[in-house]
């Protein structure tokens, strides 16, 4: 019962305080808002970051792994040599020869894919598009993760066979046949006329920004000899069995590829791969060392709005010297005005934090508007935003506290 | 033996001395003064300036400890309490009128007197304070002022405001340093109209004054010189505030018809 009453005590003890403190604020509004401005900046800058920068890397990461599931993709040339672009892809290194031994000798792939690609006019329905036409292996759909809206993929049989057969990208059978399904249609491409037996599903932008879905997608076979009439290949897609396996997987094929090319050993590999799990946590590690540098950047508007909070503070202790010298003459115990200025300071920096984490989220819909993905604004910034705020005012509040329970009531209420 | 009324003195006395330390310089303030103060009583302090007037009435509030000899307020040897003990002390025991009344600016008369409640020990609930304080106000005769602020009142209701506050937690003294200081004439005589109604009432009063005209309407006058108690004596002609008042307005009744 003691105990009851004693909480009880406490309790009403601080809602008075609580309002005395938020009364001597009101009365200094402008002064009051102009000093919880740092921390009102430095809340609202770490929940938009934080919000911004796990938006981007959530993005990033539905990119990478949009790609497909555990990717290894080899590209022909080097990187030195050529470039990051314009090289991989154009040297003359990669033979179907490589895919099949890849695929005869790593054990952990479980789908690959030979691509040729090039860009070609596409004519039908009396339309005209200028599109990209990969040739790929029935397994392309499976490594890439990509389902058929309508129709089906060619088989290993029209591989063989290099039928004339496409499956089409929706964007590209927009433009050519309009709402018209276009399974069963004729494309002409390169002047050959190709059936087109399915339709691809819808996804979207890809990494470099370029639409995954204008494309048709024919075999292999048929578009090395028809379409680019090359023996080489741009690239082979290579699906492996689990993700703890790609580092193995990777060395396998580049040892294989390094013997098979004859390539010695001070010499620059002809091939590059694409590691998409080695990318994915790059990525990863990178967009958290940005959130995380824009993060502290953000927290040393905190600390400065902290010592924002304390200057004002010693302001006031000053200036109601004669008002803590009447409340110490009339009772009030050093702890009574302590507990009144911290919780001043407490009031001014957690009201600060209020606004902020209120300005930070609708900071972070602002982005949203210009940028292509949804801001990730996290209960956990929240919760740490309000938690640093209330410790900024406890920590920088501490000390004008101090001064004013300190202060000797006869000097005080001699103040002028 | 059974004795009903609590006989014991507010204030006890002995030897009670207090030295400022300035750097080298040690200023004796307060040297050696032996009083006994009762129950009901009504005293005046007089003296020159700096003859240790407000130290003497500081050491009594307990704002200040002395440095030497003993002083029991109720009983309660003040020297071994801490800031917080005092604290307490000034906060049950004790009212204070200050010459610059010393209210709390942009708060309203009730919420002044409110204020020593506010640090009471047990708590005291919101309605009686409210209860409390306003009755206190209708005591000075503010009953009708009690949402003013202090800059909205004249000298002597501020005054009166501080009065109330020193009263409201019923202490056991009330002590005031020259309380008349910032009033004219006739408030100042009005004010002590005001402390001998609360006097009679049984409140005990110490007050702080270097008007021999002010020091007339108390019972007890005690005079200091240099930090020491020169003369203690009762005031056998006390004058009444309310029959001065009286003849004053006599006086102007005459002089506007003059
Ligand atoms: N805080 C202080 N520090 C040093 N000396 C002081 C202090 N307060 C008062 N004194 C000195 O003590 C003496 C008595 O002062 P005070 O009690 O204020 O006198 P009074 O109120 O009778 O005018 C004076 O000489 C004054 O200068
Ligand atoms: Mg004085």
């Amino acid at each position: 019962m003691i105990f009851l009453d004693y909480i009880r005590t406490f309790l009403l003890r601080t809602l008075q305080t609580l309002l005395i403190s938020l009364r001597a604020l009101r009365r200094n509004k402008m002064r009051s808002i102009l000093t919880a401005l740092g921390i009102i900046i430095g809340v609202a800058s770490v929940v938009a970051m934080v919000a911004v920068g796990n938006g981007a890397q959530a993005r990033i990461t539905s990119q990478v792994s949009a790609l497909g599931q555990n990717l290894l993709s080899v590209f022909a040339g080097s990187r030195k040599s050529g470039g990051v672009n314009s090289g991989l892809g154009s040297a003359s290194a990669l033979t179907l020869a490589d895919a099949d031994a890849i695929g005869r000798e790593v054990p952990d792939v479980v789908a690959i894919s030979p691509e040729a690609t090039t860009t070609a006019q596409a004519i039908a329905n009396g339309r005209n598009w200028s599109t990209t036409v990969a040739g790929e292996s029935p397994d392309y759909l499976k490594i890439r993760d990509w389902k058929l809206a309508s129709g089906s993929m060619f088989t290993g049989r029209e591989v063989r066979s290099a039928a004339k057969v496409a499956v089409i990208g929706s964007k590209t059978a927009n433009e050519l046949f309009g709402p018209l399904n276009p399974v069963g249609q004729t494309v002409r491409v390169g002047n050959i006329p190709f059936v087109i037996i399915g339709l691809l599903e819808s996804k979207g932008a890809g990494m470099g920004g370029q639409n995954q879905d204008d494309r048709i997608i024919i075999p292999y076979t048929t578009a090395m000899k028809r379409i680019t009439g090359e023996k080489y290949l741009r690239s082979i897609n290579v699906q492996i069995g689990s993700a703890d396996r790609m580092k193995i997987a990777q060395e396998q094929i580049t040892s294989l590829l390094c013997q098979r090319h004859r390539l010695a050993a001070g010499r620059d590999n002809d091939f590059n791969i694409f590691n998409q799990k080695e990318i994915a946590d790059t990525v990863n590690s990178i967009s958290k060392i940005i959130t995380l540098l824009l993060g502290s950047i953000a927290g040393i508007s905190l600390v400065v709005g902290g010592i924002g909070i304390m200057n004002i503070m010693l302001v006031s202790v000053t200036e109601r010297t004669r008002e803590i010298g009447i409340r110490i003459a009339v009772g009030a115990q050093p702890g009574d005005i302590k507990l009144q200025f911290l919780t001043e300071a407490i009031t001014l920096s957690l009201l600060g934090g209020l606004i902020g984490v209120l300005l930070g989220i609708g900071a972070s819909k602002l982005v949203e508007v210009f940028a292509d993905f949804k801001a990730i604004v996290s209960t956990g910034s929240i919760i740490l935003a309000f938690g640093v705020s209330f410790a900024i005012g406890v920590f920088f509040g501490f000390y004008p506290a101090r001064k004013a329970a300190q202060l000797d009531p006869i000097e005080a209420l001699r103040y002028e | 033996m059974n004795t009903p009324v609590n006989t014991t003195p507010v204030i006890q006395l002995r030897d009670l001395a207090k030295t400022y330390q300035t750097g080298e310089v040690e200023v004796k303030a307060v040297r050696g003064v032996t009083l006994d103060i009762q129950r009901g009583d009504f005293m005046a302090i007089m003296g020159a300036s700096g003859s240790g007037k407000s130290t003497l009435m500081n050491t009594l509030g307990c704002l200040d400890q002395p440095t030497g000899g003993n002083y029991l307020l109720d009983g309660i040897a003040v020297a071994a309490l801490n800031r917080k003990e005092l604290a307490k002390l000034r906060n049950k025991k004790l009212g204070f009128v200050f010459q610059s009344f010393n209210l709390l600016a942009r708060t309203s008369a009730l919420e002044n007197v409110e204020l020593p409640m506010f640090y009471s020990q047990p708590l005291v609930p919101l309605r009686e304070r409210h209860h409390r304080a306003m009755q206190t106000l209708e005591k000075v005769g503010l009953g009708n002022r009690l949402g003013h602020y202090p800059s909205q009142l004249s000298g002597g209701q501020q005054q009166r405001i501080a009065i109330a506050r020193a009263l409201v937690n019923k202490p056991e003294l009330v002590l005031a340093d020259e309380p008349t200081g910032n009033l004219d004439t006739r408030t100042s005589i009005e004010l002590m109209g005001l402390f001998q109604e609360l006097n009679d009432s049984g409140i005990t009063i110490v007050m702080v004054t270097h008007e021999l005209d002010i020091a007339a309407y108390c019972k007890r006058i005690v005079v200091m010189r240099d930090g020491q108690v020169i003369s203690d004596t009762r005031n056998e002609k006390r004058r009444s505030a309310v029959e001065e008042i009286a003849t004053l307005d006599q006086a102007e009744q005459k002089a506007k018809l003059a």
